[in-house]
């Protein structure tokens, strides 16, 4: 029982250094494979945020699971077709989405109203068609969009999937900010992790769990003066720079006669969902 | 609470994406217009803090664990227009780059965390941290406070949106086309859950990073703080109820001067070179002196000096009165509120010279002076 409870206190720690590594590592390794040559990586980022954006809205507009499934398999199509790793989409993406979503929708199976078609074995409880319905259309959309969101990610570096965000009117300053925000959130998860590393290296024994709550909150505080001390400080970077208040953004995509081709095709085929889906 | 996509009709994300816009709009205007050509690093850093601060592990009594939103500790320390900022910039950066959170339901997630959460919890804080100094423990409480209840108010939102999702999207055949469960359901799910767990997690963050701050940087807290006392016991200046009791007591004292006319005798020491000439006031003096009798003519120095300063007053009974307990009274108002105008002149002077400390007005976040 000891041994148990001092494995669970230590493993507090850890599981904060393995959540900020794997937030670490999930950003690299988007980095690596939007470098991959690949269908998607050639694209122009704003055609595959459009493209991506319109078979979302098209899978949540559709009523039909086959037609949803329909746009998923076509997004693990595009994902064999850019060489993105069928186990990676698997691992982060439909696995979660399953486990955490499917687990919500197993109530609905038995607690929509509807006609019964079936009954669960021990308990009796009655499956109606209207809950299997549901529950599919909700596992669907959810693994679909899922998929997809994730695709434009892995295949386009971050500051293009930014400087995309134009074309849907986002705010210049907006783009920039969150440009910032990206490249310091690797910087904080980076000391972040380094400050858990070092209290770590040097805890003998265990934590208890005030001491772990005493240990999560001058943690944050620390990050969040080290946080503000360094927002002075990049300012004051930015302003001897040059910086006056006024952002401005390079904008030097180019569309070319094959982006116009996955444009259309895949707005076809949201379009398609969308009418076979109603 | 990082509701995925899927779960919420279109319509429900348009609508939601309308209701975050104003708050959008009005928190840049408001952030621009505070902070200027600053609030670049500052919100990025910021909104970078708190998606970092979202992946700690908080331990929760009863041996679980959970991660907070910083939402709290944003709205204490960024107020509220700035936190909004910054953690909807958060999210976006968790939906689009890390995959948690949906992109069409990005509106909802920022309606229910970034905009309603900031708001409960600066509402929260500030009215339960009313004036209380910084350095007090009840703003510990506040913020623990603030926290715990902007997550249960994001919570409750994220609750309805789902629940309403059954009541207007349904197929002919009567299933649900999105979240699948009534609110009723919706509600008692997601609340047991916040109210318990993750709303801890909150209070743990919240609460515990200002007490942090108080011991390490406590102005920090400032920005949210503009009528708190300055330090623990003292009253803020130009506060006249805190130091009720006070006035209460000059005024008493004032009322009660003529009682000064009962007294018999004279006041030992206070004597003036005509009363060692005056057979009844020499023997007064005599027995206030242990019956020792006075010399026989004033002293010299006395003679001397007591001509330097003719007091307006003598005696405390100005001529042109004619009651002696009334001219007590005016004495005593009158020399009551030379005493309190010097005495405000000479603390004036004081705060003037005083180095920017505890007691300084709220400081500027970093780097803001340069702004």
């Amino acid at each position: 029982m000891a041994r148990a409870s001092r494995q669970w206190r230590r493993g507090l720690i850890e599981r904060t250094l393995r959540s900020l590594l794997d937030a670490m590592g999930q950003a690299l390794e988007a980095e690596y494979l939007a470098q991959r040559p690949g269908l998607l990586q050639e694209l122009d980022p704003r055609v595959k945020l459009i493209a991506a954006l319109a078979l979302i809205l098209a899978a949540l507009l559709a009523r039909r699971v086959a037609a949803i499934v329909v746009i998923l398999l076509s997004g693990v199509a595009l994902a064999v077709l850019s060489h993105i790793p069928l186990r990676l989409l698997a691992k982060r993406v439909w696995l979660g989405a399953l486990s955490f979503t499917g687990l919500l929708a197993v109530p609905a199976l038995f607690f929509t109203p509807g006609s019964s078609v079936a009954s669960l074995p021990v308990l009796g409880w009655p499956v109606t068609a209207q809950g299997v319905h549901s529950a599919a259309l909700l596992i669907a959309r959810v693994e679909a969009a899922a998929t997809l969101s994730v695709l434009v990610i892995l295949t386009t570096p971050w500051n293009h999937v930014l400087k995309a965000l134009r074309v849907l009117k986002a705010p210049v300053v907006v783009v920039v900010l969150l440009g910032m925000t990206y490249r310091y959130i690797l910087l904080l998860l980076e000391t972040a992790h380094g400050m858990f590393e070092a209290r770590q290296s040097r805890t003998v024994g265990r934590l208890d769990g005030r001491e772990s709550r005493r240990l999560a909150a001058a943690t944050a505080g620390v990050l969040m003066e080290r946080t503000l001390e360094l927002s002075g400080d990049v300012y004051m970077a930015m302003r001897s720079r040059g910086f006056a208040g006024e952002v401005y953004l390079l904008d030097d995509f180019e569309v070319r006669a094959r982006d116009w081709i996955a444009l259309t095709a895949l707005l076809t085929l949201a379009a398609a969902v969308f009418w076979a889906g109603k | 609470m990082h509701i995925p996509d899927g779960y919420l009709s279109p319509s429900t994300c348009a609508a939601l994406y309308a209701s975050a816009a104003p708050f959008w709009y009005t928190a840049l205007a408001r952030v621009k217009r505070l902070l200027n050509a600053r609030m670049a690093p500052l919100l990025s850093l910021s909104a970078a803090f708190s998606f970092v601060v979202m992946m700690f592990n908080i331990p929760l009594p009863g041996g679980t664990t959970g991660h907070a939103l910083g939402i709290g500790l944003a709205a204490v320390v960024l107020g509220p227009w700035a936190s909004m900022l910054a953690i909807s910039m958060a999210l976006l950066i968790q939906a689009v780059f890390f995959g948690d959170g949906g992109i069409t339901t990005y509106g909802a997630n920022c309606f229910n965390m970034a905009i309603v959460g900031s708001l409960v919890a600066y509402g929260v804080y500030r009215t339960l941290a009313g004036r209380a100094a910084i350095l007090s423990s009840r703003r510990v409480l506040a913020a623990s406070l603030a926290g715990y209840a902007a997550v249960n108010a994001a919570a409750l939102c994220a609750a309805i949106e789902f629940g309403i999702q059954p009541l207007l999207f349904k197929d002919a055949g009567g299933a649900p086309l999105y979240a699948p469960y009534p609110l009723k359901i919706t509600i008692a799910a997601m609340m047991i859950g916040h109210l318990t767990f993750a709303g801890l997690a909150e209070l743990v963050v919240s609460g515990g990073v200002v007490a942090y701050l108080q011991r390490t940087d406590p102005s920090l807290l400032r920005l949210t703080a503009p009528r708190a006392l300055v330090a623990d016991g003292d009253a803020p200046p130009g506060n006249w109820r805190s130091a009720r009791a006070l006035w209460t007591a000059v005024a008493l004292l004032m009322v009660l001067t003529p009682l000064g006319v009962l007294a018999a005798g004279t006041a030992w020491g206070e004597w003036s070179p005509r009363d060692f000439s005056d057979a009844h006031a020499r023997q007064q003096i005599a027995a206030a002196s242990g019956d020792v009798a006075p010399p026989a003519e004033a002293p010299k120095g006395l003679v001397r000096l007591a001509s330097v300063w003719t007091s307006p007053f003598p005696r405390y009974a100005p001529r042109f009165t004619r009651h002696i307990a009334f001219g007590y009274l005016m004495s005593a108002m009158l020399g009551t509120g030379l005493i309190i105008l010097a005495g405000s002149f000479v603390g004036s002077l004081t705060r003037r010279r005083q180095p920017a400390a505890l007691c300084s007005p709220p400081s500027p976040l970093p780097g803001e002076e340069s702004g």
